[in-house]
């Protein structure tokens, strides 16, 4: 009984992690349209800034300042936030389909820099030792857990309930209006550039602050963690849960990561262990397919957009 | 030094230039960003792997090498094989995935699609094949000495010489046959095409049957000259993009040139920065191919 509950408060911590970055992806594609296929690169942005601020002193690596973990989340959002000007001032003119070209290239090469700039990040052994503030307030893992299951809920609280304010909010219909048509946005004297750039930096902020609480709870980061993978599952979580919607956000993430831990466990049951790295290529099949198929039978995802109609309009 | 990357270049250019080709072909033509396409090179490599051990079984002739190269008339029978095999799977993926999707949705629907396909694809092949490095022929090989002191294998100048006469074919295609104008034709335009008495749907066939079919081309002389791993098309995902967008989507010289550019910054690049950086490359020149020039080398100015 104890396993399994303490087995549910791993898993809800794990999938509400990978929510935030979907909430994120959310702002940025299911609000503003914006196509970025490079969602990995920017949670490992975080994830490594996390580890910098907050990680214990090492020699020949920069970094290791033992700061307070709210300040590692808050360095996180900054360094993401950073990160994403530079990549959107240089790609947010391009269309769709070659913004998921160079912002997938933009996660290839994060990657590459994680892997080999030992100083910085310390290369393919990563860093380790990250602190979990959760140890520091409660005696034994169940106990860890259940506190940083609540640290994540808080964050994830905060950052649902200020998307929600915030795609309410006038500045909120301008990003339904630029996807729509930015044409017609900018004819009323909107800026679209300026705009997208605004939503992308946020997105890409939460994405940071996603990877800082995945590095915390896990206590290192590693170039590995931050592989394409994790970007196409943010995305198969968006389109299952309903993009255009945060609670739909949510629900695609927990959705997307129980099938993915229940099919890990089935196939680690069943597959025999010589072959359990093909046991790995089975779970991204499914979550492959799982894509596809919602995309052709259900492409609003489960719960998709909710209809506003302005309160102009009505008669 | 600097001639032996100029010539390891050329050579990972052209398997570029191959899968490029069609890459190029469908983000004109069907207007998405196919991100599965790079997985059509790895089935490809994969799908002749299984030709391959069906024609040597036959033995004698079939499994004899030709001249100074490592594989005999198997392999080249395989590699035919193996680009009939993956011309049916995209028409597989056309008819049941990006179709439906073009009928009913938008295209960027269509790019999450490949997303999905693509990470489907990659990892069937670790499911049948397993996820270790795969050689076609175990034959050890001479390096032929150039002048200039540049090492090339014989299979090398076979991946080139096999690499011209394609592209020679599709040029004559493209220019002489009624197939080939019409597809130009709906390049520039569907709907006039249509108009004009095109069978859009029978050319959008042909479209994904020589874009396979180029990538089937493209990973197997991967396979010979490198090895077969199941990541071969997920690695060239990048210099894929790079090449078509630098020629130019729906150009084939655009698309060769590209490829080869892309191959030569690549190798090229060594000489400036760490080795470990050299996948970055093709993304740095598709950034500056988009800021630069939208519409690649080849490509026409829309306004």
């Amino acid at each position: 009984m104890i396993g399994l509950f303490s087995y549910i408060v791993f898993f809800l911590i794990l999938s509400l992690i990978f929510g935030v970055a979907v909430l994120g992806l959310n702002l940025q594609w299911g609000f503003t349209g914006l196509f970025n296929a490079g969602v990995a690169g920017f949670t490992a942005i975080g994830a490594y800034t996390m580890a910098i601020l907050t990680g214990p002193a090492r020699d020949a690596v920069f970094g290791g300042f033992e700061l307070p973990f709210v300040v590692g989340l808050i360095g996180a959002m900054v360094a993401s936030g950073i990160g994403a000007v530079v990549v959107g001032l240089a790609t947010l003119k391009l269309r769709h389909e070659y913004l998921a070209v160079a912002t997938f290239g933009i996660a290839v090469t994060i990657q590459l820099v994680c892997l080999n700039w030992e100083y910085l990040t310390g290369g393919t052994l990563g860093l380790i030792g990250i602190p979990n503030p959760s140890k520091a307030w409660a005696d034994g893992p169940l106990a860890q857990n259940a506190l940083y299951l609540l640290v994540v809920l808080v964050v994830v609280g905060l950052t649902f309930a200020a998307l929600e304010r915030i795609v309410k909010s006038p500045w909120g219909r301008m990003l339904k209006a630029i996807r729509e048509d930015d044409v017609a946005a900018a004819s009323l004297g909107k800026s679209p550039e300026r705009v997208r750039l605004e939503a992308f930096v946020l997105g890409c902020m939460i994405m940071g602050l996603s990877g800082a609480l995945y590095v915390s709870f896990i206590g290192y980061v590693s170039p590995w963690d931050f592989l394409p993978i994790v970007t196409f599952q943010i995305w198969t979580m968006l389109i299952v849960g309903g993009s255009a919607n945060n609670r739909g956000a949510l629900l695609g993430a927990l959705i997307v990561w129980g099938v993915w831990t229940m099919s890990g466990f089935v196939i680690s049951r069943v597959i025999p262990s010589e072959i359990q790295a093909q046991g790995g290529a089975m779970q991204a099949v499914l979550i492959g397919l799982i894509l596809v198929v919602t995309l052709l039978i259900r492409p609003r995802g489960l719960i998709g957009e909710e209809l506003h109609v302005s309160r102009h309009a009505r008669s | 030094m600097i001639l032996q990357h100029i010539a390891d270049g050329i050579l990972s250019g052209a398997i570029v230039a191959l899968g490029a080709i069609g890459l190029s072909f469908t983000m004109k033509m069907l207007r998405f960003a196919n991100f599965s396409h790079s997985e059509l090179l790895t089935w490809g490599a994969y799908s002749a792997l299984v030709f391959l051990a069906f024609f040597s079984s036959f033995g004698g002739f079939f499994d004899q090498a030709i001249g100074p190269f490592s594989f005999g008339p198997d392999l080249l029978l395989a590699m035919l094989c193996a680009c009939i095999a993956t011309s049916v799977i995209a028409l597989l993926l056309h008819r049941f995935v990006f179709e439906r999707l073009s009928r009913t949705a938008g295209h960027m629907t269509m790019v999450f699609a490949s997303f999905g396909v693509a990470l489907t694809l990659r990892h069937l092949v670790v499911l049948i094949w397993g996820s270790d490095p795969i050689y076609y022929s175990r034959e050890l090989q001479f390096a032929i000495l150039l002048p200039g002191n540049i090492r090339v294998m014989p299979d090398q100048v076979f991946l080139l010489g096999l690499t011209v006469v394609v592209v020679i074919a599709l040029h004559l295609f493209m220019s002489r046959s009624r197939t080939g104008i019409a597809m130009r034709g709906v390049a520039e335009s569907p709907d006039l095409a249509r108009a004009s008495g095109v069978n859009v749907d029978r050319i959008i066939t042909w479209v994904w049957a020589i874009g396979a079919s180029g990538a089937a081309i493209g990973g197997v002389l991967y396979g010979m000259t490198v090895q077969l791993r199941p990541e071969l098309g997920f690695s060239l995902i990048l210099p894929l993009f790079a090449a078509a967008i630098l020629g130019g989507t729906g150009s084939l010289y655009g698309a060769v040139l590209g490829g080869l550019i892309v191959g030569l910054s690549e190798n090229l690049s060594v000489m400036v920065i760490p080795t470990t950086y050299k996948p970055a490359v093709p993304f740095l020149l598709i950034l500056a191919i988009l800021y630069f020039r939208p519409e690649g080398i080849f490509g026409e100015r829309s306004r």
